[in-house]
Protein backbone atom coordinates (compact mmCIF):
# COMPACT_ATOMS: atom_id res chain seq x y z
CA UNK A 1 0.00 0.00 0.00
CA UNK A 2 2.58 2.23 1.48
CA UNK A 3 4.90 2.04 -1.56
CA UNK A 4 2.18 2.53 -4.38
CA UNK A 5 1.01 5.48 -2.79
CA UNK A 6 4.81 6.82 -3.08
CA UNK A 7 4.46 5.92 -6.52
CA UNK A 8 1.65 7.88 -6.94
CA UNK A 9 2.92 11.01 -5.81
CA UNK A 10 6.44 10.76 -7.46
CA UNK A 11 4.61 10.33 -10.69
CA UNK A 12 2.45 13.00 -9.83
CA UNK A 13 6.54 15.16 -8.70
CA UNK A 14 7.89 14.24 -12.16
CA UNK A 15 4.35 15.61 -13.77
CA UNK A 16 4.78 18.65 -12.26
CA UNK A 17 8.66 19.14 -13.08
CA UNK A 18 7.66 18.47 -16.69
CA UNK A 19 5.09 20.98 -16.56
CA UNK A 20 7.07 23.73 -15.01
CA UNK A 21 10.45 22.75 -17.31
CA UNK A 22 7.62 23.55 -20.30
CA UNK A 23 6.99 26.40 -19.19
CA UNK A 24 10.30 28.01 -18.89
CA UNK A 25 11.43 26.88 -21.63
CA UNK A 26 8.40 28.08 -23.33
CA UNK A 27 9.16 31.64 -21.56
CA UNK A 28 13.08 31.22 -22.68
CA UNK A 29 13.01 29.74 -25.75
CA UNK A 30 12.53 33.07 -27.83
CA UNK A 31 9.96 32.16 -29.75
CA UNK A 32 6.08 34.21 -29.70
CA UNK A 33 3.95 32.59 -27.70
CA UNK A 34 1.86 31.79 -30.36
CA UNK A 35 4.11 29.64 -32.04
CA UNK A 36 5.62 27.88 -28.93
CA UNK A 37 2.83 28.45 -26.06
CA UNK A 38 3.61 27.39 -22.14
CA UNK A 39 1.07 24.98 -20.28
CA UNK A 40 -0.74 28.05 -18.99
CA UNK A 41 -1.47 29.76 -22.62
CA UNK A 42 -2.64 25.89 -23.36
CA UNK A 43 -5.01 25.66 -20.32
CA UNK A 44 -6.17 29.09 -21.52
CA UNK A 45 -6.70 27.76 -25.00
CA UNK A 46 -8.40 24.73 -23.23
CA UNK A 47 -10.82 27.10 -21.43
CA UNK A 48 -12.06 28.60 -24.00
CA UNK A 49 -12.41 25.76 -26.35
CA UNK A 50 -14.39 23.93 -23.67
CA UNK A 51 -16.47 26.73 -23.00
CA UNK A 52 -18.09 27.32 -26.32
CA UNK A 53 -18.11 24.11 -27.07
CA UNK A 54 -15.69 23.58 -30.22
CA UNK A 55 -13.62 20.90 -28.26
CA UNK A 56 -16.58 19.08 -27.30
CA UNK A 57 -18.18 18.98 -30.92
CA UNK A 58 -15.04 17.56 -32.39
CA UNK A 59 -14.36 15.05 -29.94
CA UNK A 60 -17.47 13.70 -30.23
CA UNK A 61 -17.38 13.93 -34.16
CA UNK A 62 -13.88 11.57 -34.06
CA UNK A 63 -15.32 9.02 -31.32
CA UNK A 64 -18.12 8.66 -34.08
CA UNK A 65 -15.89 7.94 -37.53
CA UNK A 66 -13.65 5.98 -34.90
CA UNK A 67 -16.69 4.00 -33.24
CA UNK A 68 -18.36 3.43 -36.80
CA UNK A 69 -15.24 2.31 -38.47
CA UNK A 70 -14.39 0.09 -35.86
CA UNK A 71 -17.74 -1.74 -35.77
CA UNK A 72 -17.93 -2.74 -39.25
CA UNK A 73 -14.38 -3.98 -38.56
CA UNK A 74 -15.11 -6.10 -35.79
CA UNK A 75 -19.04 -7.28 -37.09
CA UNK A 76 -16.98 -8.37 -40.73
CA UNK A 77 -13.65 -9.00 -39.77
CA UNK A 78 -14.01 -11.41 -37.03
CA UNK A 79 -16.29 -13.61 -38.81
CA UNK A 80 -14.42 -13.96 -41.92
CA UNK A 81 -10.83 -14.71 -39.55
CA UNK A 82 -13.14 -17.68 -37.77
CA UNK A 83 -14.43 -18.78 -41.19
CA UNK A 84 -10.47 -18.60 -42.40
CA UNK A 85 -9.48 -20.34 -39.47
CA UNK A 86 -11.64 -23.25 -39.56
CA UNK A 87 -11.80 -23.89 -43.39
CA UNK A 88 -8.66 -24.16 -45.37
CA UNK A 89 -10.39 -23.78 -48.86
CA UNK A 90 -11.45 -20.14 -47.64
CA UNK A 91 -7.88 -19.55 -46.26
CA UNK A 92 -6.51 -20.50 -50.02
CA UNK A 93 -9.36 -17.82 -51.45
CA UNK A 94 -9.10 -15.07 -49.63
CA UNK A 95 -5.86 -15.20 -47.99
CA UNK A 96 -3.42 -14.31 -51.00
CA UNK A 97 -5.61 -11.19 -50.88
CA UNK A 98 -5.73 -10.27 -47.62
CA UNK A 99 -1.79 -10.44 -47.23
CA UNK A 100 -1.63 -8.36 -50.26
CA UNK A 101 -3.55 -5.57 -49.05
CA UNK A 102 -2.60 -5.52 -45.54
CA UNK A 103 0.85 -4.14 -45.53
CA UNK A 104 -0.71 -0.95 -47.88
CA UNK A 105 -1.04 2.04 -45.41
CA UNK A 106 -4.45 3.47 -45.07
CA UNK A 107 -3.60 6.60 -45.69
CA UNK A 108 -2.61 5.85 -48.96
CA UNK A 109 -6.22 4.96 -49.83
CA UNK A 110 -7.15 8.70 -48.61
CA UNK A 111 -7.18 9.65 -52.91
CA UNK A 112 -9.34 6.55 -53.81
CA UNK A 113 -11.37 7.15 -50.15
CA UNK A 114 -12.39 10.92 -51.12
CA UNK A 115 -12.89 9.91 -54.60
CA UNK A 116 -15.62 6.78 -54.23
CA UNK A 117 -16.96 8.47 -50.84
CA UNK A 118 -16.70 12.39 -51.19
CA UNK A 119 -16.73 15.01 -48.19
CA UNK A 120 -17.87 14.15 -45.31
CA UNK A 121 -17.85 10.88 -42.60
CA UNK A 122 -17.68 7.92 -45.02
CA UNK A 123 -14.04 8.44 -46.70
CA UNK A 124 -12.71 8.76 -42.43
CA UNK A 125 -14.85 5.76 -41.75
CA UNK A 126 -13.86 4.14 -44.61
CA UNK A 127 -10.00 4.35 -43.75
CA UNK A 128 -10.66 3.34 -40.00
CA UNK A 129 -12.65 0.40 -41.33
CA UNK A 130 -9.36 0.27 -43.81
CA UNK A 131 -6.83 0.22 -40.44
CA UNK A 132 -8.69 -2.09 -38.07
CA UNK A 133 -10.02 -4.64 -40.75
CA UNK A 134 -6.98 -6.32 -41.65
CA UNK A 135 -5.15 -6.74 -38.36
CA UNK A 136 -8.74 -8.24 -36.85
CA UNK A 137 -9.23 -10.49 -39.40
CA UNK A 138 -5.11 -12.14 -39.47
CA UNK A 139 -5.26 -11.81 -35.81
CA UNK A 140 -8.34 -13.78 -35.36
CA UNK A 141 -7.38 -16.46 -38.24
CA UNK A 142 -4.38 -17.18 -36.30
CA UNK A 143 -6.16 -16.96 -32.88
CA UNK A 144 -8.71 -19.90 -34.65
CA UNK A 145 -5.28 -22.23 -35.49
CA UNK A 146 -4.04 -22.33 -32.59
CA UNK A 147 -6.92 -23.81 -30.64
CA UNK A 148 -6.16 -26.46 -28.78
CA UNK A 149 -7.22 -29.82 -30.85
CA UNK A 150 -8.48 -31.59 -28.09
CA UNK A 151 -11.08 -29.14 -27.75
CA UNK A 152 -12.16 -30.22 -31.36
CA UNK A 153 -12.10 -33.89 -30.13
CA UNK A 154 -13.98 -33.08 -27.48
CA UNK A 155 -17.05 -31.18 -29.79
CA UNK A 156 -16.76 -34.71 -32.09
CA UNK A 157 -17.39 -36.83 -29.35
CA UNK A 158 -20.00 -35.50 -28.01
CA UNK A 159 -21.75 -35.12 -31.35
CA UNK A 160 -21.46 -31.29 -31.84
CA UNK A 161 -23.29 -29.90 -34.46
CA UNK A 162 -21.10 -27.20 -36.85
CA UNK A 163 -22.87 -24.24 -35.41
CA UNK A 164 -22.24 -25.72 -31.66
CA UNK A 165 -18.55 -26.44 -32.47
CA UNK A 166 -18.23 -22.84 -33.36
CA UNK A 167 -20.43 -20.94 -31.04
CA UNK A 168 -19.38 -23.19 -27.66
CA UNK A 169 -15.66 -23.62 -29.05
CA UNK A 170 -14.21 -21.63 -31.47
CA UNK A 171 -15.42 -18.37 -30.02
CA UNK A 172 -15.04 -18.65 -26.39
CA UNK A 173 -11.53 -20.38 -27.20
CA UNK A 174 -10.81 -17.31 -28.98
CA UNK A 175 -12.25 -14.52 -26.95
CA UNK A 176 -9.19 -13.83 -25.10
CA UNK A 177 -6.80 -13.17 -27.41
CA UNK A 178 -9.11 -11.71 -30.15
CA UNK A 179 -9.98 -9.16 -26.85
CA UNK A 180 -6.10 -8.04 -27.12
CA UNK A 181 -6.36 -7.83 -30.80
CA UNK A 182 -9.11 -5.20 -30.39
CA UNK A 183 -6.72 -2.92 -27.77
CA UNK A 184 -4.01 -3.11 -30.19
CA UNK A 185 -6.49 -2.27 -33.30
CA UNK A 186 -8.48 0.48 -31.77
CA UNK A 187 -5.30 2.17 -30.99
CA UNK A 188 -4.39 2.13 -34.33
CA UNK A 189 -7.76 3.21 -35.11
CA UNK A 190 -7.66 6.38 -33.43
CA UNK A 191 -4.38 7.02 -34.71
CA UNK A 192 -5.44 6.88 -38.23
CA UNK A 193 -8.38 8.77 -37.65
CA UNK A 194 -6.54 12.04 -36.72
CA UNK A 195 -4.68 11.60 -40.27
CA UNK A 196 -7.77 11.20 -41.85
CA UNK A 197 -9.57 14.34 -40.53
CA UNK A 198 -6.94 16.28 -41.68
CA UNK A 199 -7.99 16.01 -45.09
CA UNK A 200 -11.40 15.21 -46.14
CA UNK A 201 -13.87 16.62 -43.40
CA UNK A 202 -14.53 19.74 -41.62
CA UNK A 203 -14.76 18.73 -37.97
CA UNK A 204 -12.76 15.97 -35.73
CA UNK A 205 -9.90 16.65 -33.66
CA UNK A 206 -7.97 16.33 -36.77
CA UNK A 207 -9.68 18.95 -38.46
CA UNK A 208 -9.31 21.19 -35.02
CA UNK A 209 -5.56 20.77 -34.97
CA UNK A 210 -5.09 21.43 -38.99
CA UNK A 211 -7.80 24.55 -38.63
CA UNK A 212 -5.62 25.74 -35.67
CA UNK A 213 -2.78 25.78 -37.41
CA UNK A 214 -3.46 27.63 -40.44
CA UNK A 215 -4.99 30.63 -38.20
CA UNK A 216 -1.55 30.40 -35.92
CA UNK A 217 -3.27 29.03 -32.64
CA UNK A 218 -0.58 26.90 -31.58
CA UNK A 219 -1.89 26.71 -28.10
CA UNK A 220 -4.70 25.32 -29.18
CA UNK A 221 -2.96 22.55 -31.81
CA UNK A 222 -1.82 21.98 -28.54
CA UNK A 223 -4.90 21.32 -26.79
CA UNK A 224 -6.37 19.20 -29.51
CA UNK A 225 -3.28 16.87 -29.10
CA UNK A 226 -3.97 16.35 -25.60
CA UNK A 227 -7.38 15.30 -26.12
CA UNK A 228 -6.50 13.25 -28.48
CA UNK A 229 -3.68 11.51 -25.97
CA UNK A 230 -6.28 11.47 -23.32
CA UNK A 231 -9.23 9.79 -24.90
CA UNK A 232 -6.76 7.50 -26.74
CA UNK A 233 -5.69 6.69 -23.15
CA UNK A 234 -9.62 6.03 -22.14
CA UNK A 235 -10.03 3.66 -25.27
CA UNK A 236 -7.12 1.10 -24.04
CA UNK A 237 -8.54 1.45 -20.53
CA UNK A 238 -12.07 0.23 -21.58
CA UNK A 239 -10.09 -2.32 -24.28
CA UNK A 240 -8.26 -3.16 -20.79
CA UNK A 241 -11.57 -4.01 -18.60
CA UNK A 242 -13.33 -5.34 -21.57
CA UNK A 243 -10.30 -8.02 -21.48
CA UNK A 244 -11.42 -9.28 -17.50
CA UNK A 245 -14.56 -9.74 -18.17
CA UNK A 246 -15.28 -13.51 -17.44
CA UNK A 247 -15.46 -15.12 -20.55
CA UNK A 248 -11.98 -13.99 -20.92
CA UNK A 249 -10.75 -14.78 -17.46
CA UNK A 250 -10.04 -18.67 -18.39
CA UNK A 251 -6.87 -18.29 -20.08
CA UNK A 252 -4.58 -15.86 -17.86
CA UNK A 253 -6.59 -17.12 -14.62
CA UNK A 254 -5.51 -20.81 -16.02
CA UNK A 255 -1.97 -19.47 -16.78
CA UNK A 256 -1.24 -18.54 -13.44
CA UNK A 257 -2.39 -21.43 -11.85
CA UNK A 258 -1.10 -23.82 -14.05
CA UNK B 1 -24.92 -56.52 -26.75
CA UNK B 2 -21.56 -54.51 -26.82
CA UNK B 3 -18.56 -57.46 -27.81
CA UNK B 4 -16.33 -55.16 -28.83
CA UNK B 5 -13.36 -56.94 -31.71
CA UNK B 6 -10.75 -55.15 -32.83
CA UNK B 7 -9.55 -57.14 -35.88
CA UNK B 8 -5.69 -56.55 -38.10
CA UNK B 9 -5.95 -53.32 -36.53
CA UNK B 10 -2.66 -51.50 -38.44
CA UNK B 11 -1.65 -48.02 -38.24
CA UNK B 12 1.28 -45.90 -40.45
CA UNK B 13 2.00 -42.12 -40.17
CA UNK B 14 3.31 -40.56 -43.09
CA UNK B 15 6.20 -38.63 -41.72
CA UNK B 16 6.74 -35.39 -43.41
CA UNK B 17 9.26 -34.05 -41.63
CA UNK B 18 11.66 -36.52 -43.18
CA UNK B 19 10.26 -35.52 -46.61
CA UNK B 20 11.97 -32.16 -46.66
CA UNK B 21 15.43 -33.26 -44.87
CA UNK B 22 16.00 -35.92 -47.39
CA UNK B 23 17.40 -34.40 -50.84
CA UNK B 24 18.32 -37.88 -51.98
CA UNK B 25 15.18 -38.65 -52.63
CA UNK B 26 13.08 -35.48 -53.56
CA UNK B 27 10.09 -37.97 -55.15
CA UNK B 28 8.89 -39.86 -52.16
CA UNK B 29 5.83 -38.88 -50.12
CA UNK B 30 7.70 -39.57 -46.66
CA UNK B 31 8.49 -42.16 -45.35
CA UNK B 32 6.19 -44.18 -43.91
CA UNK B 33 6.08 -44.99 -40.04
CA UNK B 34 4.30 -48.26 -38.85
CA UNK B 35 3.15 -47.54 -35.18
CA UNK B 36 0.71 -50.28 -34.96
CA UNK B 37 1.04 -54.12 -36.62
CA UNK B 38 -2.39 -56.25 -36.86
CA UNK B 39 -3.65 -55.69 -33.35
CA UNK B 40 -6.27 -58.20 -32.63
CA UNK B 41 -7.92 -58.47 -29.53
CA UNK B 42 -11.81 -59.02 -28.08
CA UNK B 43 -13.37 -57.88 -25.15
CA UNK B 44 -16.65 -58.80 -23.46
CA UNK B 45 -19.38 -55.66 -22.96
CA UNK B 46 -18.76 -54.63 -18.99
CA UNK B 47 -14.57 -56.00 -19.37
CA UNK B 48 -12.72 -53.17 -17.42
CA UNK B 49 -9.72 -53.75 -20.22
CA UNK B 50 -5.89 -52.26 -18.76
CA UNK B 51 -3.96 -51.81 -21.28
CA UNK B 52 0.32 -51.58 -20.75
CA UNK B 53 3.14 -50.32 -23.51
CA UNK B 54 6.30 -48.60 -23.23
CA UNK B 55 5.50 -44.74 -24.10
CA UNK B 56 5.18 -44.12 -27.37
CA UNK B 57 4.38 -47.50 -28.59
CA UNK B 58 1.40 -46.20 -29.69
CA UNK B 59 -1.20 -46.70 -26.88
CA UNK B 60 -3.04 -43.80 -27.78
CA UNK B 61 -2.62 -43.94 -31.27
CA UNK B 62 -5.01 -47.52 -30.40
CA UNK B 63 -7.23 -45.53 -28.33
CA UNK B 64 -8.05 -42.59 -31.18
CA UNK B 65 -8.78 -45.12 -33.56
CA UNK B 66 -11.53 -46.82 -31.13
CA UNK B 67 -12.43 -43.53 -30.44
CA UNK B 68 -12.81 -42.86 -34.27
CA UNK B 69 -10.67 -39.57 -33.82
CA UNK B 70 -8.52 -41.30 -36.51
CA UNK B 71 -8.94 -43.93 -39.09
CA UNK B 72 -6.59 -47.28 -39.41
CA UNK B 73 -4.83 -47.76 -41.93
CA UNK B 74 -6.04 -51.36 -42.18
CA UNK B 75 -8.53 -53.71 -39.72
CA UNK B 76 -11.11 -52.01 -38.13
CA UNK B 77 -13.31 -51.72 -34.56
CA UNK B 78 -16.49 -53.94 -34.32
CA UNK B 79 -18.78 -53.52 -31.28
CA UNK B 80 -21.33 -56.73 -31.98
CA UNK B 81 -21.56 -55.86 -36.08
CA UNK B 82 -21.44 -52.11 -36.29
CA UNK B 83 -18.35 -51.07 -37.26
CA UNK B 84 -16.67 -48.24 -35.20
CA UNK B 85 -15.60 -45.28 -37.27
CA UNK B 86 -16.46 -41.62 -36.32
CA UNK B 87 -16.80 -40.46 -32.78
CA UNK B 88 -20.26 -40.72 -30.55
CA UNK B 89 -21.41 -40.51 -27.56
CA UNK B 90 -21.88 -43.72 -26.99
CA UNK B 91 -18.02 -43.98 -26.46
CA UNK B 92 -16.55 -41.11 -24.51
CA UNK B 93 -12.75 -40.61 -24.78
CA UNK B 94 -11.11 -39.49 -21.31
CA UNK B 95 -7.99 -37.10 -22.12
CA UNK B 96 -4.44 -37.76 -21.22
CA UNK B 97 -4.27 -33.99 -20.46
CA UNK B 98 -7.28 -32.31 -19.14
CA UNK B 99 -9.94 -32.45 -21.75
CA UNK B 100 -12.11 -30.44 -19.73
CA UNK B 101 -13.15 -26.97 -21.57
CA UNK B 102 -12.16 -24.20 -19.56
CA UNK B 103 -14.19 -21.79 -20.81
CA UNK B 104 -17.34 -23.76 -18.92
CA UNK B 105 -18.04 -24.51 -14.87
CA UNK B 106 -17.74 -28.11 -13.94
CA UNK B 107 -21.85 -28.42 -14.21
CA UNK B 108 -21.65 -26.98 -17.67
CA UNK B 109 -19.23 -29.24 -19.01
CA UNK B 110 -21.09 -32.28 -17.58
CA UNK B 111 -24.14 -31.04 -19.21
CA UNK B 112 -22.17 -31.35 -22.57
CA UNK B 113 -23.37 -34.81 -23.43
CA UNK B 114 -26.84 -34.35 -21.80
CA UNK B 115 -27.96 -31.03 -23.63
CA UNK B 116 -30.28 -31.75 -25.56
CA UNK B 117 -32.76 -33.60 -22.56
CA UNK B 118 -35.33 -31.88 -22.85
CA UNK B 119 -36.62 -31.79 -19.33
CA UNK B 120 -34.41 -28.81 -17.80
CA UNK B 121 -35.57 -29.83 -14.17
CA UNK B 122 -34.84 -33.85 -15.11
CA UNK B 123 -31.34 -32.62 -16.89
CA UNK B 124 -30.42 -30.68 -13.53
CA UNK B 125 -31.19 -33.04 -11.55
CA UNK B 126 -29.03 -35.70 -13.53
CA UNK B 127 -26.16 -33.09 -13.32
CA UNK B 128 -26.24 -32.64 -9.97
CA UNK B 129 -25.91 -36.53 -9.23
CA UNK B 130 -23.04 -37.01 -11.45
CA UNK B 131 -21.15 -34.23 -9.48
CA UNK B 132 -21.87 -35.46 -6.64
CA UNK B 133 -21.10 -38.75 -7.21
CA UNK B 134 -17.46 -37.91 -8.19
CA UNK B 135 -17.54 -36.00 -4.81
CA UNK B 136 -17.67 -32.17 -6.37
CA UNK B 137 -20.48 -30.94 -4.70
CA UNK B 138 -19.57 -27.27 -3.99
CA UNK B 139 -17.68 -26.78 -7.01
CA UNK B 140 -20.72 -26.62 -9.88
CA UNK B 141 -20.12 -23.36 -10.55
CA UNK B 142 -16.24 -23.46 -10.84
CA UNK B 143 -14.51 -23.34 -13.57
CA UNK B 144 -11.40 -25.83 -14.58
CA UNK B 145 -8.03 -23.37 -13.44
CA UNK B 146 -10.15 -23.27 -10.08
CA UNK B 147 -9.69 -26.85 -9.40
CA UNK B 148 -6.73 -28.92 -8.39
CA UNK B 149 -5.70 -31.76 -11.59
CA UNK B 150 -7.93 -34.62 -9.18
CA UNK B 151 -11.00 -32.67 -9.43
CA UNK B 152 -10.24 -32.01 -12.66
CA UNK B 153 -9.72 -35.74 -13.95
CA UNK B 154 -12.91 -36.41 -11.38
CA UNK B 155 -15.20 -33.70 -13.55
CA UNK B 156 -13.95 -35.31 -16.74
CA UNK B 157 -15.16 -38.73 -15.39
CA UNK B 158 -18.52 -36.95 -14.39
CA UNK B 159 -18.72 -36.00 -17.61
CA UNK B 160 -18.23 -39.13 -19.14
CA UNK B 161 -20.53 -40.92 -16.86
CA UNK B 162 -23.21 -38.44 -17.35
CA UNK B 163 -23.97 -39.52 -21.10
CA UNK B 164 -24.46 -42.59 -20.51
CA UNK B 165 -22.05 -44.12 -22.90
CA UNK B 166 -21.52 -47.78 -23.84
CA UNK B 167 -18.01 -47.62 -23.18
CA UNK B 168 -15.13 -45.17 -21.69
CA UNK B 169 -12.03 -44.70 -23.40
CA UNK B 170 -9.39 -43.27 -20.87
CA UNK B 171 -5.94 -42.67 -21.77
CA UNK B 172 -3.29 -42.20 -18.89
CA UNK B 173 -6.34 -40.92 -16.57
CA UNK B 174 -3.98 -40.66 -13.45
CA UNK B 175 -1.04 -38.86 -15.23
CA UNK B 176 0.00 -36.02 -13.43
CA UNK B 177 -1.73 -36.77 -10.25
CA UNK B 178 0.21 -37.02 -6.38
CA UNK B 179 0.44 -40.49 -5.33
CA UNK B 180 -2.27 -40.37 -2.33
CA UNK B 181 -5.07 -38.72 -5.19
CA UNK B 182 -3.81 -41.19 -7.91
CA UNK B 183 -4.66 -44.10 -5.17
CA UNK B 184 -7.81 -42.44 -4.63
CA UNK B 185 -9.23 -42.24 -8.04
CA UNK B 186 -7.73 -45.63 -8.58
CA UNK B 187 -10.46 -47.05 -6.35
CA UNK B 188 -12.78 -44.79 -7.58
CA UNK B 189 -12.94 -46.01 -11.08
CA UNK B 190 -12.73 -49.34 -9.34
CA UNK B 191 -15.71 -49.03 -7.40
CA UNK B 192 -17.67 -46.99 -10.34
CA UNK B 193 -16.61 -49.86 -13.09
CA UNK B 194 -18.55 -52.17 -9.94
CA UNK B 195 -21.09 -49.81 -9.51
CA UNK B 196 -22.34 -49.13 -13.54
CA UNK B 197 -20.43 -51.94 -15.35
CA UNK B 198 -19.44 -50.30 -18.31
CA UNK B 199 -16.81 -51.15 -21.00
CA UNK B 200 -13.78 -49.17 -19.89
CA UNK B 201 -10.51 -49.39 -21.79
CA UNK B 202 -7.85 -47.69 -20.09
CA UNK B 203 -4.16 -46.94 -20.97
CA UNK B 204 -1.85 -46.61 -18.00
CA UNK B 205 2.04 -46.31 -17.38
CA UNK B 206 1.73 -47.96 -14.20
CA UNK B 207 1.56 -51.66 -13.97
CA UNK B 208 0.13 -51.62 -10.79
CA UNK B 209 -2.45 -49.87 -11.84
CA UNK B 210 -3.25 -52.18 -14.73
CA UNK B 211 -3.11 -55.62 -12.15
CA UNK B 212 -5.32 -54.57 -9.50
CA UNK B 213 -7.75 -52.36 -11.99
CA UNK B 214 -8.45 -54.69 -14.84
CA UNK B 215 -10.55 -57.46 -15.75
CA UNK B 216 -8.12 -57.51 -18.83
CA UNK B 217 -4.81 -57.02 -18.76
CA UNK B 218 -3.20 -56.03 -22.38
CA UNK B 219 0.70 -55.49 -22.74
CA UNK B 220 1.45 -54.10 -26.43
CA UNK B 221 4.93 -53.66 -27.37
CA UNK B 222 7.74 -53.83 -30.13
CA UNK B 223 8.20 -51.21 -32.65
CA UNK B 224 5.44 -51.23 -34.55
CA UNK B 225 3.30 -52.78 -31.93
CA UNK B 226 1.94 -55.88 -31.30
CA UNK B 227 -0.20 -57.72 -28.75
CA UNK B 228 2.46 -59.09 -25.97
CA UNK B 229 0.00 -59.83 -23.40
CA UNK B 230 -3.64 -60.62 -23.16
CA UNK B 231 -4.34 -62.10 -19.65
CA UNK B 232 -7.88 -62.56 -17.90
CA UNK B 233 -7.38 -61.13 -14.14
CA UNK B 234 -9.87 -63.17 -12.23
CA UNK B 235 -9.04 -61.92 -8.91
CA UNK B 236 -11.55 -60.56 -6.29
CA UNK B 237 -11.26 -56.45 -5.43
CA UNK B 238 -9.69 -55.01 -3.63
CA UNK B 239 -6.67 -56.61 -4.76
CA UNK B 240 -3.17 -57.35 -3.14
CA UNK B 241 -0.28 -58.66 -4.35
CA UNK B 242 0.81 -60.45 -1.19
CA UNK B 243 -2.72 -61.88 -0.95
CA UNK B 244 -2.44 -63.29 -4.50
CA UNK B 245 0.35 -65.06 -4.84
CA UNK B 246 -0.48 -65.39 -8.62
CA UNK B 247 -1.09 -61.74 -9.42
CA UNK B 248 2.35 -60.97 -7.61
CA UNK B 249 3.98 -63.31 -10.07
CA UNK B 250 2.07 -62.02 -12.54
CA UNK B 251 3.02 -58.34 -11.82
CA UNK B 252 6.89 -59.95 -11.97
CA UNK B 253 6.12 -61.00 -15.69
CA UNK B 254 4.89 -58.11 -16.92
CA UNK B 255 7.69 -55.87 -15.40
CA UNK B 256 10.54 -58.28 -16.92
CA UNK B 257 8.58 -57.85 -20.10
CA UNK B 258 8.40 -54.41 -19.87
CA UNK B 259 12.08 -54.71 -19.82
CA UNK B 260 12.43 -53.42 -15.87
CA UNK B 261 14.08 -56.49 -13.57
CA UNK B 262 15.06 -53.81 -10.97
CA UNK B 263 11.91 -52.83 -9.28
CA UNK B 264 10.56 -56.48 -8.79
N1 LIG C 1 -0.07 -37.50 -35.92
C1 LIG C 1 1.07 -38.23 -35.94
N2 LIG C 1 1.92 -38.14 -36.98
C2 LIG C 1 3.05 -38.86 -37.01
N3 LIG C 1 3.43 -39.71 -36.04
C3 LIG C 1 2.63 -39.84 -34.97
C4 LIG C 1 1.42 -39.11 -34.86
N4 LIG C 1 0.84 -39.44 -33.68
C5 LIG C 1 1.64 -40.34 -33.09
N5 LIG C 1 2.73 -40.58 -33.86
C6 LIG C 1 3.81 -41.51 -33.54
O1 LIG C 1 3.22 -42.73 -33.14
C7 LIG C 1 3.94 -43.30 -32.06
C8 LIG C 1 2.98 -43.68 -30.97
O2 LIG C 1 2.43 -42.51 -30.38
P1 LIG C 1 1.37 -42.58 -29.20
O3 LIG C 1 1.05 -41.20 -28.78
O4 LIG C 1 0.26 -43.47 -29.62
O5 LIG C 1 2.23 -43.32 -28.07
P2 LIG C 1 1.80 -43.72 -26.58
O6 LIG C 1 1.99 -45.17 -26.46
O7 LIG C 1 0.47 -43.18 -26.24
O8 LIG C 1 2.92 -42.97 -25.74
P3 LIG C 1 2.81 -42.33 -24.28
O9 LIG C 1 2.75 -43.48 -23.35
O10 LIG C 1 4.09 -41.57 -24.15
O11 LIG C 1 1.61 -41.47 -24.24
C9 LIG C 1 4.98 -42.31 -31.64
O12 LIG C 1 6.24 -42.78 -32.08
C10 LIG C 1 4.64 -41.04 -32.36
O13 LIG C 1 5.79 -40.40 -32.80
MG1 LIG D 1 -0.24 -41.62 -24.93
Amino acid sequence: MRSSKNNWILSSLSFLLLLILWELSAKFSGWNEHVFPGPLQVLKGMMELSSDGTLFRHSVASLYRVTAGFYLAVVLGIPLGILMGRWSWMRMIVNPMIQFLRPISPLAWIPLAMLWFGIGDKPAIFLIFLSSFFPLVVSTTVAVGSINPVFFQVARNFNFSRWETISRIVVPAITPSVITALRITITIAWLVVVAAEMIAVQSGLGYLILDSRNALRMDYVMDGMIIIGFIGLLLDGFMRKLGHIEAALWRTMGRRVG
Amino acid sequence: MGQIRIENLSKEYVDRRRQKRSPTSPKTHGRRVRVLDGIHLEFDAGEMVCILGPSGCGKSTMLRIIAGFEQPTAGAVWVDDRRLNRPSPDHIFVFQHSGLLPWMTVSQNVELGIRHMEDEKEKAALIQEFVEMVELEGFENHYPYQLSGGMQRRAELARALAVNPEMMIMDEPFSGLDFLTHMKMREEVVNMHQLIGKTILLVTHDIDDALIMGDRVVVLGGRPANVKLDQRLDFSHPRNFEKDEELGRLREEVFLMLGVSYAV
